[in-house]
């Protein structure tokens, strides 16, 4: 089946299979090998992207039901020139990642989270990010460079 | 070439940003499945659905006649690709006991995930529907789960043995001072906990590639291992290639904690098949099976004694544990609870100690390391028995500790186990870390919510953890019959345009060795870590190195590429002294500038000497070009790191819930290269010594089957389950190596376990005693709280 | 992770939809797909059609119709969870929507979808059981409503038929007082037990992962009927009923926080 989609603002067109999963279509079709698959079951968040501007879980979407979508990957997220974006900042000046494996799908939920939230406090951020695990930081690190890029995109 | 450069502060010590992490953070990182490799084959792994179970018949018809399969294989159709055995490097005993092991099991399946077949199809979505084709016909059989159980031998696991018990270790130094200790002992602890097996859950699942060129008979080993260089040894030796033929790359890994710490059935599987199909082979892993397929850590029964005089002053430490190796042996199973087999006696100071441990095989996923391997096993028991050893003398648990404290005097202190550890203050740590938590302020907070009535109960629970780490020396592990030794090894070139190169053989995975290692070696040059690259996890670049565990690469590693420094500056000393026409004694260096001491219009850049080198036009008589220098360091000891870490929990007296609300950890890892990246070590640490306290167990059902293979049913905790942490930190630096560094990737891990239960029990003390293990989950804490009242 | 393969086909109407499943005994509706995906990954679920109802953008919708509110099948958990008129009709509903799996699930998740799944374990089948919803579905012959009391049937079992689309989700506005209690061990996690309460006129409380089905605490409600205590009423939550034991609570443990939970939500109904 031929699906459409605009990724990082480029629309493109590909047959899939009815069962390929967005992520792989992302990862496969696409070759924006950014966005990562860390479980089957939904519960870890690594693939995560913005669909429509809203978090999602790309394992957890059909191709084909994301046909005529706008979606974000991580590889959208820096400008043109290289340069990172407040969220993608945040998360070097802070430590916010170690492996950086679920950093792709941090990000992203964390870029919707500031999106969607005008007045993030600490426990709104952990809450925030109930859905993204990570093995390496603790955390601790992830929720002071969301909160510094949420004061940064805020201001 | 006259410049002088501007002087560059030292930059040890100092939060650098980590260069690693821009790549990482747009999606340019590339872990092993993100690799475009044309004409691939992928595998799928047919797996045992039974713990244990004979195998009838394997019929692989309907498989191979599936769209894009190329090939479905069983034990024995691959018997002629081995040379050996899955390795295992350990055999901690002269005659310890092991079943043979191969990449696909054949007879019998002895574990639920034990590979029994293959299927190399076109893509991973036909590989993965062809797994499902395959027909196994199973007998299943009674299945070995419970540690003791398998000690009695009721079920025999592997026949060929005779017994499921792999091997009895024991450390038993000073028998009859264990013995008095007891005998005369005014007051006795006698504990039994359980460490219960955990699933390292490193983000990325393993994923393996090989790509081979058949014509020349070389292969190129992608994966996501922590140990490309030990890898290579082993994929060698097993699979029957010439090393010199194996180049393994482990590009971006996705943590590893242990789990990438060995040689999986499906790297051989994939080497095997790339050489039979002369096709690249790969294979990744989803996280079901990798719960399943990668060793899991942990996994004890513990038994630990402590005997005290009439002032609570330890005279004697014994513990005697059972440790589950699994099915099978892995490549340092039987050794992980070894780690550990030195500090059952933690900080204290003791005239008496003993260990043994008895090594068992159960119908579960074999063990090996998981973050901090053994040493959080040791950790655990000796601090909750400290607590317990403080309720029957009577005083508080920060008494007892303060009683029984090594000395600060007596580093470098000779323990009874036999170890030389190499410096600490501990008295002081424990003081700064008791002040920093406001201990007191707790404990008066703790007396008025109980005075209070409140259902809430605030508990306050410490643990003062030491660990042996910087593996290794390497006659040390050769005393434990361990296969290798410990050494790391480090290139330092200065390139033509005073650009520097270092080489390591360590294999970061989340540690940012790229970011440290140039700071170590741009701090030792007085140049800036931007004109330092690191090159690491390729053997084609980095032909020798042992790689990264148990807190190792900083003390060993980054020892390695300090030396290597030093002896390529020692060279370029010896051109700027040709150069300037002045002896090297008269020479200083700062800030990147040889300079001639009284003559300070005499100065030479690095750079002209690194151009110099190069050019080879002036060079003192017999100087060989260029400037590059190599070492291999083997440590003369292990390091210690140290540390007071203190936990405050709220338990809901209701539900059995545990909410930690403060984490204070002051840790002592020596000196620090880079602050930032510590904490993030200890922060990361923390989280996975909680998690394993409060949230996470690898459970299996009397049939041997993991009930926990999801990361929906197997509990790695989240943000919204843990706080911030709150850190500080003490230096007491190392004397085994240049740098006074110490180690602190296991410590959060090692340290933390305790401190939460520690917390729990001092929470409900004013019920009784409470017997929990770990993880405390509110069904256990509120069972445990019903216990009291009975 | 790669479900099996299955045909898919696209219904822009729900009259298309029906006339999609009809014939079709193997054929399954997806909307937001996350209850579903999640069992074809793992190949807990392998249908031979998928029926994308996701599409139908007329069913996307929270209207006030004064005594009730009617919620489209194909609302998100975040429209539901963030809109301005549930908030203040029925709160207890936004509150319920915003703890369904994580901020990302509720992107995708609908409401319809989560209740015609009917897994006694999910928070919003209960929370619907709590507020006396109406269900509406639509089959060939026609709408007809179901009370959500005589739509959960047995293990993620409902008594939509299976040509029949849950459209329409009607709860009675203005319900002041209501509790939602649910208790896991991650926040992301299902509840492992979980209890709403809502009072008006009469108090009715359901259970979540108590049994196969969400379930009404009956024993509570008659209690509370008779004039008990609030601490006696709680103590029959788990009156007549069978809890399951899972790796996270034996029956004994699920049947305790069946009762101090449901203390809780009464407590805080006032």
């Amino acid at each position: 089946m031929k699906v459409t989609l605009t990724v990082n603002g480029k629309q493109v067109s590909r047959d899939v299979e009815p069962r390929t999963l967005l992520v792989h279509f992302i990862r496969e079709d696409l070759s924006l090998t950014g966005t990562n698959v860390g479980c089957d079951t939904s519960s870890c968040g690594a693939c995560t992207i913005l669909m429509g501007g809203e978090s999602v879980k790309s394992c957890t979407v059909l191709a084909v039901q994301a046909d005529g979508a706008e979606i974000t990957t991580i590889e959208g997220m820096a400008s043109a020139d290289g340069t990172m974006n407040a969220v993608q900042r945040a998360f070097q000046e802070n430590h916010g990642l170690q492996c950086g494996y679920c950093t792709p799908g941090m990000v992203m939920a964390s870029y919707s989270l500031i999106k969607e939230n005008s007045n993030l406090d600490e426990a709104a951020v952990r809450e925030g990010l109930e859905g993204n695990l990570c093995r390496c930081t603790g955390y601790h690190n992830i929720v002071k460079a969301v909160l510094a890029a949420a004061s940064e995109m805020g201001a | 070439m006259t410049t002088v450069q501007d002087a560059v502060p030292g930059v040890i010590g100092t939060r650098v940003l980590r260069r690693e992490d821009p790549e990482l953070l747009t999606g340019e990182g590339r872990f092993t499945d993100d690799l475009k490799i044309p004409a691939a084959l992928w595998l799928g792994v047919v797996r045992s659905p039974f713990g244990r179970a004979k195998i009838l018949s394997i019929d692989t018809s309907a498989a191979k006649a599936a769209p894009g399969v190329v090939a479905v294989y069983t034990a024995t159709d691959l018997q002629s690709e081995w040379a050996g055995p899955i390795p295992s490097a350990w055999q901690v005993t002269p005659d310890m006991k092991s079943p043979a092991h191969y990449p696909l099991a054949s007879g019998s399946a002895n574990y639920v995930g034990d590979p029994v077949a293959v299927v190399v199809a076109n893509s991973p979505k036909e590989a993965a529907d062809a797994v499902g084709m395959v027909d196994v016909e199973y007998e299943q059989l009674p299945a070995v789960v419970d540690l003791e159980d398998a000690l009695s031998d009721r079920v025999v696991i592997h026949s060929e043995l005779g017994t499921n018990v792999s091997y009895v270790w024991e450390l038993n130094p000073n028998p009859d001072g264990i013995k008095t200790a007891f005998d005369n002992a005014a007051y006795v602890v006698k504990e039994r906990y359980i460490q219960q097996r955990l699933i390292p859950a490193a983000m990325e699942p393993r994923s393996v590639a090989v790509v081979p060129s058949p014509m020349g008979g070389d292969y190129t080993v992608y994966s996501a291992t922590q140990i490309p260089h030990i890898l290579k040894v082993m994929l060698g030796l097993t699979v029957g290639i010439s090393e010199s033929k194996i180049r393994v790359i482990a590009p971006a890994v996705g943590g590893g904690f242990g789990s990438k710490l060995d040689v999986y059935p499906e790297e051989l599987l994939c080497l095997a098949l790339a050489r039979k199909h002369r096709l690249p082979v790969r294979w990744t892993e989803e996280r079901s099976e990798n719960s399943q397929a990668t060793i899991q850590g942990r996994g004890q029964v513990q038994w630990i004694e402590l005997a005290a005089d009439a002032n609570g002053k330890l005279t004697g430490v014994r513990a005697d544990i059972i440790a589950d190796m699994g099915g099978y042996q892995q490549l340092i199973t039987a050794g992980v609870p070894l780690l550990g087999a030195f500090l059952y006696h933690g900080v204290y100071d003791t005239p008496a100690y003993a260990f043994k441990c008895t090594g068992v095989y159960t119908n579960k996923t074999p063990t090996d390391a998981y973050r901090g391997a053994g040493r959080p096993e040791a950790t655990y028991a000796i601090e909750r028995a400290m607590d317990a050893l403080a309720v029957k003398v009577g005083v508080d648990t920060v008494e007892i500790r303060r009683r029984n404290f090594i000395p600060t005097e007596s580093f470098p202190y000779n323990s009874p186990a036999g170890l030389v550890f190499d410096s600490g203050d501990y008295a002081a740590n424990f003081t700064q870390g008791l002040n920093f938590a406001g201990y007191d302020a707790l404990r008066k907070k703790q007396a008025e919510m109980r005075a209070s009535g409140s259902k809430k109960h605030l508990g306050i629970g410490i643990s003062f953890f030491v660990e042996m780490c910087g593996l290794a020396p390497s006659r040390v592990l050769a005393s434990l019959n361990y296969s290798a030794g410990g050494w790391e090894s480090a290139t330092v070139r200065i390139l033509p345009t005073c650009k520097v190169q270092v080489v390591t053989g360590t294999a970061p995975h989340g540690q940012g060795h790229e970011t440290s290692w140039a700071m170590i070696a741009a701090d030792k040059l007085g140049i800036s870590p931007d004109d330092v690259e690191v090159l690491h996890s390729d053997t084609a670049i980095s032909p020798f190195g042992l790689d990264t565990y148990g807190s190792r690469s900083l003390s060993v590693g980054g020892t390695a590429v300090y030396i290597a420094t030093e002896r390529v500056l020692d060279k370029a000393r010896k051109i700027a002294a040709h150069l300037l026409e002045a002896s090297e004694e008269d020479l200083d260096y700062a800030g990147g500038n040889f300079s001639v001491k009284g003559s300070p219009e005499k100065v030479l850049p690095l750079a002209a000497v690194a151009f110099e080198s190069f050019t080879a036009h002036n060079l003192p008589d017999g100087m060989e070009p260029n400037l590059e220098a190599s070492t291999s360091w083997d440590p003369p000891n292990f390091t210690f790191p140290y540390g007071t870490h203190i936990a405050v929990v709220e338990v809901d007296e209701d539900t059995g819930k545990v909410d930690l609300v403060r984490y204070v950890a002051v840790d002592d890892c020596g000196n620090r290269i880079n602050p930032l990246i510590v904490e993030g070590q200890v922060h990361g640490g923390l989280a996975q010594g909680i998690g394993q306290a409060l949230f996470e167990e690898a459970v299996y059902d009397e049939t041997g089957n993991l009930l926990t293979a999801t990361l929906a049913d197997y509990l790695v905790p989240s943000a919204a389950e843990l706080p911030s942490f709150e850190l500080d930190h003490t230096v007491t630096p190392s004397p085994t190596n240049p740098l006074g560094v110490k180690g602190i990737g296991e410590a959060g891990a090692i340290a933390s376990p305790p401190a939460v239960m520690n917390a729990i029990v001092d929470a409900l003390s004013h019920f009784g005693k409470i017997n929990i293990d770990m993880p405390a989950s509110p069904e256990k804490v509120w069972k445990a709280i019903q216990a009291t009242k009975a | 992770m790669y479900p099996a393969s299955f045909e898919y086909l696209r219904a822009l109407s729900v009259a298309e939809a029906i006339s999609m499943v009809s014939n079709n005994e193997d054929a399954k509706f997806i909307a937001g797909g996350h209850s579903l995906i999640p069992l074809m990954k793992l190949r807990l679920a392998t249908p031979s059609t998928l029926v994308d109802i996701g599409r139908i953008g007329s069913l996307s919708y929270v209207k006030d119709e004064g005594s009730q509110i009617a919620i489209g099948a194909l609302t998100r958990h975040r429209d539901i969870e963030i809109s301005d008129v549930l908030r203040s009709k029925a709160p207890m509903l936004a509150h319920v929507a915003g703890m369904v799996g994580d901020p990302s699930v509720r992107h995708r998740g609908t409401i319809g979808g989560s209740i015609a799944h009917g897994d006694g374990a999910s928070d919003l089948p209960a929370a619907v059981l709590a507020l006396d919803a109406v269900l509406v579905v639509e089959g060939p012959s026609g709408r007809r409503e179901i009370k959500a009391t005589d739509f959960f049937k047995g293990f993620l079992e409902t008594a939509l038929g299976a040509d029949e689309v849950l459209v329409e989700i009607r709860v009675p506005s203005d319900i002041k007082a209501w509790s939602y209690q649910k208790f896991n061990r991650r926040a992301q996690d299902w509840a492992i037990v979980g209890v709403a309460a809502v009072r008006n006129g009469t108090t009715r409380v359901s259970l979540v992962n108590m049994g196969a089905t969400p379930l009404r605490a009956t024993g509570t409600e008659a209690a509370l009927a008779s004039g008990a205590s609030l601490d006696d009423a709680a103590l029959r939550a788990d009156e007549g009923i069978d809890p399951p034991a899972d790796l996270n609570a034996s029956v004994e443990y699920r049947r305790h926080l069946a009762h101090v939970l449901t203390k809780r939500a009464l407590s805080e109904l006032g």
